[in-house]
Formats: structure tokens, sequence, C-alpha cells
């Protein structure tokens, strides 16, 4: 049985918002765009791996400096510096991750959270080269003029032409990432979430499937971190601390970890019910805790999984 | 084949395993029995890497492999069944199996192939030899335990084993699932060749496959011959037949 291609069909819809007119839904788009990118790169982990990364925020932040730093201060075309954040977020991911995957459980949770404060600290302190505490403002924008000269787009803006290339790299990793959890190598990563001993005993070197995954994870947030520094129009330390790892795993459980666009899903309602909900009232984090209460004990599978149960129920009450 | 000489494990200075040896014959079927706590579990743990001898060491047709971590040693043709069913409860039966056989053939770096393009007859036909065909597509996790135990098995035959070591195969079986299980690893032995090391605590199924038996005790080989041998041993007789017999 064939599925529709969700995933290419909502990409194509998506970059049909700026068409809307409203620069407040492309600016929105753009936020959901790139957080969903995080946070299917962090359900690599979670979801595929069973590795629960409370430091995931490292390798955001090291992307959005390293893509920032080179564009800024280097003047590096953006078509090499966001290839090269996600290459020095993963080389990071390696180094981190070569210590963390010699842990399990809450103890590989605890080392990707000390790592990643130690990134937070480095980017709040070093001042000459991330601008410390005051961050690195005044990122400049990648040259798309070429892409208001495509027909059509003309009368697009600048932070349009910037959505629907950020939809379309996005798809791009989305589509990548589709391929690793549907490789042998994701199979066997599932195997590890299953039972390390026993993928241990078909063969599976665990702690080198987990640095590879730990690694992908890093690169793919690492992207999703620089295409955010330009969005923000600059880089601060909050990108790395620990509050945002937070977010990106709140919106990965709230979409579902055992579908792959589960997380997707989850950064798409996050970050809408923030916008909606902030602009009645000051209560958000209050709302948003008990959302969550709400979504773990009656959805443990998630938005995505909730909605699945529901499809098939409905399938076999018209089949009955 | 299989070479065990003066394995010791202590676990917080409780000697679990005081010095094995123990010796598997080509294509023999071996049997390791004791009371509970004698430490075939250690000894099996100590074969396959899951543990490290404290002294002692381990070979392999001639080759020493004491210490080796797992994966490296279930690529020398050993394979293993676990005493507590030791399955990926969550992927389908047919999930478990060729992800063995994705293991063993070397694709666990594929990255960007389509996995479920991979091994497809291989699986189905292992699937056919353990009797799960008609299960490929459960979650293995809601098997019947004799089931899961039949797919235990079919992980360890994904590897093409020379050697297989089973851990109390048919522990907590009933008498039937009992009678089938043993009926299928001795015929899968035979059909593939395999020399077989296990531990049994039901002595049926032992004195009627086995054709060679150790008995420890407390750490220590305190028997070991043929069935018949074993069973006119004065020692193991005290020990362990006596024990159950009172």
């Amino acid at each position: 049985m064939s599925r529709p291609p969700w995933g290419l069909l909502a990409a194509l819809a998506a970059l049909f918002i700026p068409a809307l007119g409203s620069r407040f839904y492309t600016f929105v788009a753009t936020d959901v765009a790139i957080m969903a990118l995080f946070a299917v790169s962090l359900n690599l982990l979670l979801g595929y791996g069973g590795l629960v990364s409370f430091g995931h925020a490292a390798y955001f932040g090291i992307g959005a400096y390293a893509c920032g730093i080179l564009m800024k201060y280097h003047a590096v075309p953006f078509a090499l510096a966001l290839p090269a954040a996600g290459l020095i977020a993963g080389a990071f991911a390696a180094f981190f991750g070569f210590f963390c995957v010699r842990l399990t459980k809450i103890y590989f949770a605890m080392l990707t959270l000390a790592f990643a404060q130690i990134v937070w600290a480095i980017c709040f302190k070093w001042n000459s080269v991330t601008g410390g505490e005051q961050g690195m403002p005044e990122i400049p924008y990648p040259d798309l003029g070429w892409a208001a000269r495509l027909p059509g787009l003309g009368t697009y803006r600048a932070g349009d032409h910037f959505y629907m290339l950020t939809v379309a790299l996005v798809a791009a990793c989305l589509w990548l990432l589709r391929r690793v959890v549907r490789s042998p190598f994701g199979r066997l990563l599932t195997t590890i979430r299953e039972n390390p001993e026993r993928a241990e005993f078909i063969g599976v070197n665990v702690r080198r499937h987990e640095l590879i995954a730990f690694v992908i994870a890093g690169l793919f947030a690492g992207i999703a971190g620089g295409l955010f520094g330009i969005f923000n129009r600059g880089v601060f330390p909050d990108f790395a601390y620990w509050p945002k790892s937070s977010e990106v795993l709140i919106m990965t459980i709230l979409g579902g970890t055992g579908y792959f666009y589960g997380p997707a899903i989850g950064a798409l309602v996050l970050l809408v019910l923030n916008q909606q909900i902030t602009s009645y009232t000051q209560y958000w984090p209050f709302i948003l805790g008990t959302l969550l209460i709400i979504l773990l004990f009656a959805f443990p599978g998630g938005i995505v999984g909730a909605l699945s149960r529901l499809g098939s129920r409905l399938g076999r009450a018209r089949r009955a | 084949m299989l070479e065990v000489r003066g394995v010791r494990k202590a676990f917080d200075g409780f000697q679990a395993v005081a010095g094995v040896d123990l010796t598997v014959g080509k294509g023999s079927i071996c049997a390791i029995i004791g009371p509970n706590g004698a430490g075939k579990t250690t000894v099996f743990n100590l074969i396959t890497g899951h543990l490290r001898p404290d002294a002692g060491s381990v070979t392999l047709n001639g080759r020493e492999i004491t210490g080796l971590p797992p994966h490296e040693i279930c690529r020398l043709k050993i394979a293993r069944s676990f005493q507590r069913t030791n399955i990926f409860p969550r992927l389908t039966v047919f999930q478990n199996i060729q992800a063995a056989f994705l293991s063993h053939r070397g694709h666990g770096l594929n990255l960007f192939g389509n996995v479920e393009r991979y091994y497809r007859a291989e699986t189905e036909t292992l699937l056919g030899s353990i009797r799960l065909s008609e299960k490929a597509h459960e979650i293995s996790g809601f098997l019947s335990h004799g089931n899961q135990k039949q797919l235990e098995l079919g992980l360890a035959l994904a590897s093409e084993p020379e050697l297989l070591l089973l851990d109390e195969p048919t522990a907590g079986m009933s008498a039937t699932e009992t009678h089938e299980t043993i009926a299928l690893i001795e015929r899968i032995a035979r059909d593939h060749g395999l020399t077989l090391l296990f531990t049994e605590h039901d002595m049926e199924v032992v004195f009627s496959i086995a054709q060679t038996i150790v008995v420890l005790h407390q750490g220590r080989v305190i028997a070991g011959g043929t069935p018949a041998e074993v069973r006119a041993n004065p020692e193991v007789q005290r020990v362990y037949l006596g024990e159950r017999g009172r």
C-alpha cells in the first residue's frame, strides 16, 4: 500500500505561504520550518536510537555561531557557510559524542547537558569571537537577488525569498534524514533502542553506531542553527542554553517520537500555539505545562500518535 | 573447536566461576548442567564477551578470544540465545530477523539504502525453518513466550554460526513447547552441522540430546563425559541429581 508523500506535499504547500501576503505568517512559517528540522534531528537520537539528549541545543548554537561568524566576519557566501556550519557542529558532536556514548541512560543525558552548558558558557564569555553576552547581531542576509529574477518571485520581499530557500533546504535535509532512518543503519539503530545488549550480540558495534547517529543529529541541528541565526538576524548565547534543549525536546515529544514527521508537527503546534496564546494571555508557560501533562497521560504517542490511532479506528469502523 | 581453560570470575568477592575447563568438539552437542547458581550463565557470558574473565583463556578454533567485546565475538561464527528472552520487542518478527542479517552481513554503516530491499528471501527462509512464517508481521513483543524463544533462536541462526550457545532454551515453556523446541533445535543443529553448547534444567532434555555433559557445582566442574558416565558419577548424584530427588 503506497501512502501519499505527505512530506513533499507539505513542503509544496508551505512554499505558497508568502502568497498569502502576510509578513507575519511568513515569519512564523520560517521559524516553524527551521525548528522542525532541529526537532527531527533530535528525534534521530530520541525516537530511533532511544538516546535522550538534554543538550541538543549545543549543536544548534555551534551551527548558528559558525555560520554567523563565517558570513559576518569572513564574508563567506551563504552557500558555503551553511554546509560549513553543519560540518562544524557535526565535528563537535563527534568529539562530545565520543564521551557521551560511553555512558547510558540518565548518565548519557547528563553528559550531553554538561557539554551543552560548556558550549553555552564559552559562547557567553568569549567576547572576542562570539560577542559574549551581547551576542552577535546583524548577521548579513544571504544574497538572494537571483531569487527575485526567477519568474513569478519578483514581487516578493527578501524575507519571503529567504523563507522559500529555507523550506527547500529543510525539505532536502528532511529527505536525507528520512533516507537515513529507512536505511539498514537506521533499522539497526532501532535495535539499539529496543535492546542494546542483544543488538551487540547480533554484531552491532553499539557505541560506534550511537556515535554516528549523534554526529548526524548534530550536523543537522547545526544546519538548523545556521538558518536560525540568519532568520533571527543575530546569534545569541541563548541558542545553546538548556531551555533551548528542553524546548526542542518538548516539540519532539509533543509531536510524537515514534513518527518521522512527529517532531515537525510538534514544532508547528508549539510555535503556533505560543504565538496565538501569548497574544491573549501572559500565562503561556502555565498553559504549555498543562498541555504537556494532558498529552503525556492521554496521548503518550504524541499528537501524530493520537491522530494515527484515530485514523486507524476510523478506517476499521468504515470497513466494519 | 571451543576451548575454555581455567576461567575465573568473581563478583564483589563472590567466586561465581572458580577455574572452569571445558572443551567442545566440532559438531558435538554439549550440555552444561548444575544447580541454580552453579555459574552456568556466567560461563556463557565469559565465552561471549559479556563478561571479562579475571583469569584463564577462551580459544575458538585455536584463536584466543578472551576479553573481546561481544560484537566482535559474534562475528566469529558464535551465536547465542539468552536465558531471559532477549529480542527487539517493538519490532516485528520479520524486522528482528532481518536486522540480524543486516548486521552480520556488514550493512550496519549503510546510511542510504532502502532497508526494505535487503534480505527478504533469507529472512523468509529462516522464518520458515524456525516455524514463524505466519507471525512474520506481528510485533514480536506480543508473541507467546514459546514463540519468542523460537525467535531468539532465529536471531542466533541468522549469523550462520558454527557454534551455538543456548542458555536455557526451554526455560518457562510448557511440556509440549519444550518437546517441540528441542526437536526444532536438534533438527537445526543437524541440518546446519552446528556445534551446540547449552545449559538446561530439564534433565530429560539434557540426557536425550546431549552427547557430552559437563556438571558445574559452585563454580567448578565436578564431572564431565557421556550421559551414561555422568549419570553413574557418585559425586554428581550426591550434589545434583540427589538434591533433586530429595
